[in-house]
């Protein structure tokens, strides 16, 4: 049940903005010098079980590069409608990705882990490349990822 | 109209398609460097299984191993947590080096893919590759007309050193080119979607896994059946992850395979539109077919200087030309006028002409001989309006004007043929009536009959607009001004006189070079680069109508030496012989490119009289390789009129020329060049059977017994001297 209102929380909080239960969180990723291409980033989130519950953001706007994003395309076998509306360009090397989202207050301290999966053309996929839980304790901690991502933070 | 199209396209695309050719070329290289950092193993022999077993016994930590196309391994691991990757022998499973794409690569490709301005960029480069081949496929095409046929496509070119650099860099490269630019529009046309790439089709993760304890790698039997040679990329599953599968992507497929049963759970083949697409990748990038990549690289080595040379040909043939305005296109016009012009002088007669007509109401279609259409959609009347080009030859803008003639069909509308020259050559206005008699001969109707132009007099042109009015039964007049042509000021340096005594008074004079600054250098207005056997067309005082004589020296020299004979009454030659050292008179260059000796060993043959020993004296001078050079020598008088007497003697010494035969009609024992040439017919013999050329400069009395000589001296040979005439093994240069 608890974990059902969460699911409705967060799409409902992508959709609809003004819900009371929902503040403005930025989240700002930024990535290694890695020495490649622009890098497909996956935003998405896992609740306490791990089980996919929805996706944020992802960034660049070739869909066939997708699989290469290998946990989220598995979690969500690819689809394009999981995605409709919150894409963006593929993000440089040395750059950094900031976007504001309304996320939902049930989705801190609950659990819930915000994953990010990387990929870039001709070097290795980097499937969850950093995963920070989300808490309101957390709020402004850099977590660092394994291959692209140097830090991530969120700030509410 | 196909060489509009050629021009246009390739000035509008010169830049791009140097970009891409020049990008195209160096990653061509990178395929066979790939090659060269690959550890090769017999492929037959080591199973997936095998491989990744290998692996995974060195780099536990192994996540994903790769075989790109042209036999790396390369494994993607982690080294005390931090990721690494490693080019792998599949024989030991050991790291050979470190596997990092190199940074040039990756730049290289994004230029060439996209100017680095993402789908915009790609969009550009996919025109780019479009433009290509279109100026490929309309490259072959003008060649194959040029040479005069499909068969004869791969034949000697000719014309200026631009455009025979032109077509002897594109013709071989043409097949590479065209696969690349065709292979490159296939892939823009996928990347954008427009043909499908048969990426859409992958296998979704496989809902339920066994999700026992994990068997080892070199254990899972779906790997035992795959080769190495069919892998392309192997992905683990997560160490401690039950739910996770192996992905594996080979030749043929891709799947999942169970990391506890080893059974390969879900399976899909790739479709054709994959199996395309994938063909043309390595078609156009050469990965995997590195000796393949190699050669289009070489071939896209010769797109800069087809840019260079293409812009510089566009140029030259736009100073040739005077600008004709109101040129309405041949489909709408009502008049059409067709114009054979060697240096220029005719189409300024053409463009008074169609002004004076447009001034009336007409529409009026100007264009060369060679563009004679087999249509005229609106036309009522056909002007052809030529001059002749040495000896009754096609003038430059006609050459395939009677070809095209007896190749089509004779039309409703009238024509009438005005042909220029000069009355003091015997055949005067040859090539006019040539073309008057296929035109009666084809069936055409004529409105006026052929009439001739003596020596550009702007007098008879405007007589022949009256005969034209009546015709016409409208008022045309005619006022012709000949533009002068842009020339430059020569300073007259040295002069030596001969043939006083035998009243063939004869000069070599030599002018200095101008020198041009830098800013003319850069508008192309500096002093060209010449050649002997090229002209210098002097324009004297009072007369805009340049006269022109053979050069006999090269820009090599550093001078500009000319024979000059001086003429009863004649305005120009008198006026040269009246020259002091220090004098100046203006001039310009014509380029001759069909009297030059042909590149090569083989003997070349000089036969000249008079004022024909210029160039002739040039190109010995210009002898630097020391091929064999025979000289025939005609004049009045040794003592008086041996032109070049004590430079022949040097030119022995040091083997520039390797004989000298002269003839003097004047002595005692008078002899003409062509009897020296009967004379020594069997050594003449052997030299043209070795394949030696001819060139004859001189006055056309003596030409013409040269020939004629020349004839009799081939019959054994079973030639003629126009048959050497189409091997480009008989040049004339005859005044």
């Amino acid at each position: 049940m608890k974990s059902l209102l969460a699911t409705l929380a967060l799409t409902s909080a992508l959709t609809l903005p003004g819900v009371a239960a929902a503040k403005p969180v930025t989240l700002t990723a930024t990535l290694n010098d890695y020495g490649g291409d622009g890098a497909y980033l996956a935003l998405y989130v896992t609740d306490a079980n791990g089980a996919y519950a929805g996706s944020l953001w992802m960034a660049g706007d070739k869909s066939k590069y997708y699989e290469h994003l290998r946990d989220w395309y598995r979690a969500t076998g690819g689809s394009l409608a999981e995605i409709d509306g919150i894409t963006g360009a593929s993000v440089g090397a040395g750059r950094t990705l900031k976007i504001t989202l309304d996320l939902a207050d049930a989705l801190f301290d609950a659990g819930y882990e915000l994953h990010i999966d990387a990929a870039v053309e001709d070097m290795r996929d980097s499937p969850s490349d950093v995963v920070v839980p989300l808490t309101r304790a957390g709020t402004g901690q850099p977590v660092a990822g394994r291959r692209y991502i140097r830090a991530v933070a969120y700030d509410m | 109209m196909l060489r509009q199209f050629h021009k246009l396209s390739g000035l509008l695309a010169a830049l791009l398609v140097t970009v891409l050719a020049l990008s195209g070329a160096v990653l061509s290289a990178f395929p066979a460097l790939d090659r060269a950092g690959a550890v090769m193993a017999p492929t037959d022999a080591i199973s997936v299984a095998d491989l990744a077993g290998r692996i995974a016994d060195h780099y536990p930590s192994v996540e994903q191993i790769r075989r790109t196309p042209s036999g790396k391994v390369i494994a993607f691991h982690f080294e005390n947590g931090a990721p690494a990757s490693i080019v792998v022998d599949p024989v030991s499973g050991q790291a050979v080096a470190d596997y990092a794409p190199p940074a040039l690569e990756r730049w290289m490709t994004n230029l060439h893919r996209s100017l680095f301005l993402d789908d915009a960029g790609r969009m550009v480069a996919g025109l780019g590759a479009l433009a290509m081949a279109l100026l490929v496929f309309s490259g072959l095409q003008i060649t194959a007309r040029h040479m005069g046929g499909w068969r004869r496509v791969l034949g000697r070119a000719r014309g200026s050193r631009h455009r025979r650099l032109h077509v002897d860099f594109g013709r071989p490269a043409a097949t590479g080119l065209m696969l690349s630019a065709l292979t490159g529009i296939y892939m823009s046309l996928s990347t954008f979607g427009v043909v499908p790439d048969g990426s859409a089709q992958a296998p979704g993760f496989p809902e339920q896994v066994a999700g026992g304890p994990a068997i080892a790698v070199d254990r899972i039997e779906a790997f035992r059946d795959i080769g190495l040679s069919d892998l392309r990329e192997l992905t683990f599953p997560y160490p401690d992850d039950p739910t996770d599968a192996y992905g594996i992507k080979t030749a043929t497929g891709e799947g999942y395979v169970d990391q506890a049963t080893g059974q390969m759970l879900v399976w899909q083949e790739y479709g054709l539109a994959r199996q395309v697409h994938e063909t043309i990748y390595r078609l156009h990038t050469g990965q995997g077919l590195w000796w393949l990549g190699l050669l289009l690289g070489l071939a896209a080595l010769a797109v800069p200087v087809m840019s260079v040379t293409g812009m510089l040909v566009w140029a030259s043939g736009r100073r040739g030309r005077p600008r004709i305005e109101a040129n309405v296109p041949a489909r709408a016009a009502d008049t059409v006028i067709l114009v054979g012009s060697e240096g220029g002088s005719t189409w300024g007669f053409a463009r008074t002409l169609h002004d004076a007509l447009t001034a009336t109401g007409h529409k009026v279609h100007t264009a060369p001989m060679d563009s004679l259409a087999p249509r005229y959609r609106a036309a009522s009347r056909m002007f052809i309006l030529t001059a002749t080009y040495g000896d009754g030859a096609a003038p430059r803008s006609a050459r395939r004007f009677l070809a095209r003639l007896e190749a089509m069909d004779a039309p409703a509308f009238p024509v009438a043929v005005l042909g220029f020259g000069d009355r003091r050559f015997p055949r005067f206005c040859r090539f006019a009536q040539d073309v008057e008699q296929a035109l009666l001969r084809k069936g055409w109707a004529s409105f006026m009959p052929l009439a001739t132009i003596d020596r550009q007099s702007a007098q008879a042109f405007a007589r022949w607009g009256t005969a034209l009015s009546e015709a016409l039964g409208e008022a045309v007049t005619l006022t012709h001004v000949p533009a002068r042509p842009r020339s430059h000021t020569l300073t007259l340096l040295t002069r030596r006189d001969y043939g006083e005594a035998v009243q063939a008074p004869t000069s070599i004079l030599r002018f200095a070079v101008p020198r041009s600054g830098l800013l003319a250098r850069l508008t192309g207005r500096a002093f060209p680069r010449f050649a002997a056997g090229d002209l210098l067309g002097i324009l004297p005082p009072g007369s805009d109508i340049p006269r022109y004589y053979s050069l006999a020296s090269s820009s090599r020299d550093g001078v500009l030496e000319i024979c000059v004979r001086k003429h009863p009454g004649g305005l120009c030659s008198g006026h040269l012989h009246g020259l002091r050292p220090g004098a100046t008179i203006d001039a310009f260059i014509r380029s001759n490119p069909e009297f030059r000796p042909a590149s090569g060993r083989k003997p070349v043959i000089l036969i000249g009289a008079g004022t024909g020993m210029g160039p002739l004296a040039g190109f010995i001078r210009a002898n630097r390789r020391r091929r064999p050079v025979h000289l025939y020598f005609g004049g009045r008088d040794p003592g008086s009129d041996y032109l070049y007497e004590d430079e022949i003697a040097t030119w022995l010494g040091d083997k520039r020329l390797s004989s000298v035969t002269t003839a003097f009609s004047r002595v005692a024992e008078r002899v003409y060049v062509q009897d020296r040439i009967r004379e020594n017919a069997e050594a003449l013999r052997t030299m043209i059977a070795q394949g030696a050329q001819v060139m004859v400069c001189g006055g056309r009395n003596m030409a013409d017994g040269v020939r004629a000589a020349l004839e009799e001296v081939l019959i054994p040979l079973g030639l003629t001297a126009a048959a050497l005439k189409a091997q480009g093994r008989y040049a004339e240069d005859v005044y």
